[in-house]
């Protein structure tokens, strides 16, 4: 051993823990001072030992759960959205699968330049532009801004071509709704758009990215079953927020898949009957209530509300005096004019204020109390009884039964019938029209004049009606069922019960009634001097019974009335009067109702009537009805 | 009688003509079984470090080691040096550190809130941390002139007072109370151990609360919400607190025997801040579980009584002192460290000596090692004694 101290064996504990030394250097001192330092580091790390088993055994599961809950994140898929087809499976609101390029900033260095060079193969839109500039100063770096969607193939083969050169580029699909058939079933179908905060506050599914919620039509009322249950993902995050891997992924329930009652052939044919008119048509399978087509023209493309709609095409759409937006079947209120005397007439059958046999003479004009009212015949009708009255619409011989029978009986009939009242029709936006009565007219503190009666006997004056109800009403009439018009045929591929003519009630009217009333509408298409022989069927064997209305919007003033000259078709065009006519066919055995409405088309019987033939004459020959696949189309699978 | 070894002559002769053999003599008396405890714990920094860098040895833990080889040199080096040297470095280092900390006040940069450094022959050198070493060596030097006797003139302390309370003040105008607390808590233990009488002791004590009301008073509102946050440290999760509650759960979800290497969750998912610097300890506790930490604080205790032992074990005051001042510093970084990131006290910029990534904390750390040996091979030195023995 080189260079050692040497070593004096008897005080080695001496050597290790000088406490006292002979002489006073301080070493005793010192040894004593730092052996007390050493106790308190000891005793300090000791503490820090029990402190640390404190945090990590005693109180460890509840800081685990909590690392737990640091460490994943639990985010929500979006389920797809429920398709909508008509009753043979013509899908019209469909998922279109959306390709989107998206940029994750922070893969690429050259951000300004990614975009250019992107923008060199597929062209930005200024609007695009500065929309991808704001996302990228507001988001962070991980999370991807959308730079272009809709790609199309071509488009996307040349970013695929260049990706090296456009770094942190990528191709995403997403869905967005999409109505193969444009406008022509807007209305009914209506159209979905990105919930609101007030949606996003009732359901927490709508935060999700790419959910929608329906607007209006069909996506709105039946969005619950449309919308789907939520999958979820379960990720592992980091402090930022950036996804490390995936834990658990469930995915969600798709929306339920809807089948309409509509037929999309009919519908179309229907569309194109009616033109560009302002007019709306419903055609109804009478015995059950499916609604088979209902226009209301003019139409909106409904997919512009998903990636939004443009001033110019908003303004466009508000300034129409043909009120695109509003679903004229369900939303427009007209008087109901002379369509309305069959309800008059049965609700006066059944108070038993007259029988189909009483006979009144109509000299052309009625007076009630100093006012006159006029039928529309100058010269009268004579005398007729209640076949004749309707066949020929006899003004005259109504405002009588009116006066007879008073505003409340006329109103609960009609209500019973499908008038003025809200039906259970599967679309939101729906007014009720109105059958007023004295105590409606009292709670606006207005007086009810006897000669409010006697007009309401012709559809005019307060009465207003959708002409969903018209086809309700004429429904109800041909067959004497209370049927409810409904949209939605089958839900995930299983039909409704009220699919059966029996599921619905018979209504409180004696058959005989009904067969007197329906042998006038009978009479109005069908016979000679009847209103609208125009409306007669140019089919062998199958008969329509029918009535005309032309509603005015304007009161007619006598001095007009007694210029002599009076013709409404002079008239600017908003103040014509509506064309209205309710059909139903075959007359022996009811199947399809319809009911047409033009507004200020001028005379139903002229205009009206003719348009309902067409409608019908097309509905027959489909009979979409009783037909398992759409009409006149060969499944091209049929072996 | 100053010459240590009275060995056979004609060793003592082959040795003072060559210098060689006494290099290779003292090297035998280097404690390797102290330098192996410091490379374990240089071991357990790389590992963690490893984890810490998502399971690889860039960015920390390569650098880090390379850094402790430096480290390990200029610890041998200094471990080579006799106490006469030490002391006359001492002034010359001690000027040094209080000029560098004067520096540093007026044009170094400050990282996250107090961290003050200055670029130093194109590194970043942080003068508070070589201020301890410095202060250290400087005591020793100091009262191993001032004999135990004499140590009751409360004159003869004067001069240690204002060494100790110049680099104190300067690092509290950093502001970084953490250095400043551990630079106090050298010299106190220094003074203590030196054999302050204990009416001194008494009479210093008295007006502490006094001033540590002052104190609080010119604390920077930083360090108010920090004292705030340590004690409320839900109320503000994300904020201040959030570094005290992240290293709690990460600790917390450690368990006994931990989520696994590599697998610690709040580290390996960036939950953790600083992981790799102040809270290397949760990275460790989180994936090795309370056995691992209790392993640490375990090794870090061994380092801290040993250092300890060869203070009383050197019959030299100088070396008594310096060894205790070394230990204490040590010490101070552990326990200021440890209780920071178990949420004990305020959070303050102070790393886990040997284990947290940084290169000013590890040379400092190491060259206080290189004093402590020294200390260690010379411990049967009688330097600066003979005035003792003659008094």
């Amino acid at each position: 051993m080189m260079w050692k101290p040497r070593r004096k064996k008897r005080d080695g504990l001496r050597r290790l823990l000088p406490i006292r030394e002979q002489k006073d250097s301080g070493r005793g001192v010192f040894t004593r001072r730092a052996l007390l330092i050493m106790a308190v580091q000891t005793a300090a790390l000791g503490e820090l030992g029990r402190r640390l088993y404190d945090l990590q055994i005693n109180s460890g599961d509840h800081f685990a759960k909590l690392a737990d809950r640091n460490r994943t994140s639990t985010r929500l898929l979006a389920p797809p959205r429920g398709l909508i087809s008509d009753r043979f499976g013509t899908v019209v609101a469909a998922n279109r699968t959306n390709w989107r390029a998206l940029l994750l900033p922070e893969e690429t260095t050259d951000v300004e330049g990614t975009i250019e060079r992107f923008s060199s193969f597929i062209p930005l839109e200024e609007r695009d532009s500065t929309r991808i500039a704001r996302e990228l100063r507001h988001k962070r770096k991980f999370v991807p801004v959308m730079l272009r969607e809709f790609l199309s193939w071509d488009e996307m083969a040349r970013i695929e071509l260049n990706s090296p050169s456009l770094p942190g580029v990528m191709i995403d699909v997403g869905t967005t709704r999409s109505y193969p058939l444009g406008p022509l079933l807007a209305h009914t179908v209506g159209y979905v758009g990105p919930p609101n905060e007030q949606d996003v506050a009732k359901s927490t599914l709508l935060a999700l990215p790419g959910m929608r919620v329906g607007r209006a039509g069909i996506e709105q009322s039946q969005d619950q079953l449309l919308r789907g249950q939520a999958g979820s993902v379960q990720m592992e995050v980091n402090s930022v927020g950036r996804v490390m891997s995936e834990l658990d992924r469930q995915d969600g329930t798709p929306g339920d898949e809807l089948a309409l009652t509509l037929d999309v052939g009919l519908h179309q044919a229907v569309q194109n009957r009616i033109g560009d008119m302002a007019a709306s048509a419903v055609v109804m399978d009478c015995r059950n209530g499916e609604v088979l087509a209902m226009c209301s023209t003019p139409s909106f493309d409904p997919s512009l509300f998903d990636s939004g709609v443009s001033r110019a095409q908003w303004a466009e759409w508000t300034s129409d005096q043909r009120t695109p937006l509003i679903d004229k079947t369900v939303a427009g209120v007209y008087p109901p004019g002379s369509t309305f005397k069959p309800a008059v007439a049965l609700a006066a059958l059944k108070a038993e204020v007259i029988t189909p046999t009483d006979r009144f003479f109509c000299p052309g004009h009625y007076d009630l109390g100093g006012a006159r009212f006029h039928c529309w015949a100058k010269h009268g009708h004579g005398s007729v009884d209640l076949h004749l009255a309707l066949k020929y619409s006899c003004d005259v011989y109504f405002y009588e039964v009116a006066h007879r029978l008073g505003m409340e009986r006329l109103a609960d009939t009609s209500h019973a019938l499908g008038l003025g009242t809200k039906l259970d029709i599967e679309l939101p936006h729906q007014r009720a029209g109105l059958i007023p009565t004295p105590a409606w007219r009292q709670k606006h503190k207005h007086h009810w004049n006897g000669g409010d009666t006697i007009v309401s006997g012709i559809g005019q004056g307060f009465v207003q009606v959708t002409p969903l109800q018209l086809a309700t009403y004429t429904s109800r009439i041909a067959t004497g069922r209370a049927v409810q018009p409904h949209l939605v045929r089958a839900v995930n591929g299983e039909i409704g019960a009220q699919i059966d003519p029996q599921h619905w009630p018979e209504m409180d009217l004696n058959p005989h009634m009904l067969k007197a009333v329906r042998e006038g509408m009978y009479a109005v298409v069908n016979e000679q001097h009847g209103t609208a022989p125009k409306a007669r069927l140019n089919l062998p064997g199958i008969t329509m019974a029918g009535k005309t209305g032309s509603a005015q919007v304007r009161r007619v003033s006598r001095a007009m009335r007694e210029s002599g000259h009076f013709n409404s078709a002079n008239l600017p065009w908003e103040y014509r009067p509506h064309a209205l006519f309710i059909c139903f066919a075959p007359y022996d055995d009811p199947r399809y109702a319809v009911s047409v409405v033009i507004e200020h088309g001028n005379a139903g019987a002229e205009v009206a009537a003719p348009l309902a033939r067409d409608i019908m004459t097309d509905t027959l020959l489909r009979d979409p009805v009783n037909h398992k696949t759409a009409p006149g189309q060969t499944v091209a699978n049929a072996d | 009688m100053t010459t240590p070894a009275p060995a056979g002559r004609f060793r003592k002769r082959l040795l003072r003509a060559e210098p060689s053999f006494r290099i290779f003599s003292k090297l035998w008396q280097v404690s390797w079984l102290y330098v192996l405890l410091i490379c374990a714990l240089a071991g357990v920094g790389y590992v963690a470090l490893y984890s810490a860098g998502g399971g690889s040895a860039r960015p920390f833990a390569g650098p880090q080691a390379m850094r402790f080889g430096f480290g390990m040199v200029t610890m041998i080096t200094l471990a080579m040096l006799p106490p006469r040297i030490l002391t006359k470095l001492a002034i010359p280092l001690y000027g040094m550190s209080i000029v560098l900390l004067v520096a540093v006040l007026r044009m170094g940069h400050v990282g996250k809130g107090a961290e003050r450094w200055i670029m130093l022959a194109g590194t970043q050198v942080q003068p508070s941390e070589y201020a301890k070493v410095a202060l250290a060596l400087m005591l020793a030097t100091w009262f191993a002139r001032v004999p135990y006797a004499k140590m009751g003139n409360p004159l003869r302390l004067i001069v240690p007072a204002i060494l100790v309370l110049i680099p104190v003040g300067l690092v509290l105008k950093e502001p970084n109370l953490g250095t400043a607390v551990i630079i106090g808590g050298i010299g106190a233990s220094m003074f203590f151990a030196a054999g302050m009488r204990l009416w001194q002791i008494v009479l210093l004590a008295v007006p502490v609360p006094f001033l540590l009301k002052l104190a609080y008073a010119h604390l920077h509102d930083y360090q108010k919400a920090r004292i705030t946050t340590f004690l409320h440290p839900e109320n503000d999760p994300l904020g201040a607190g959030y570094n005290i509650i992240q290293s709690k759960i990460a600790l917390g979800s450690g368990g006994m025997w931990g989520q696994g290497y590599l697998h610690g969750t709040q580290g390996q998912l960036n939950f953790l801040p600083e992981k790799q610097t102040d809270f290397i300890f949760t990275t460790i506790a989180e994936e090795w579980g309370y056995a691992g930490g209790v392993a640490v604080i375990g090794l870090l205790l061994v380092l801290i009584l040993g250092g300890m032992m060869m203070a009383i074990r050197s019959r030299n005051r100088f070396g008594r002192l310096l060894a205790l001042g070394i230990s204490v510093n040590f010490f101070l970084y552990c326990l200021v460290n440890l209780s920071m990131v178990m949420g004990a006290i305020p959070v303050g910029g102070v790393p886990l000596p040997l284990v947290s990534y940084g290169g000013s904390a590890m040379l400092n750390v190491m060259i206080g090692f290189g004093l402590l040996m020294s200390v260690w091979v010379h411990r049967n030195s009688r330097y600066g004694e003979e005035t003792d023995e003659d008094a």
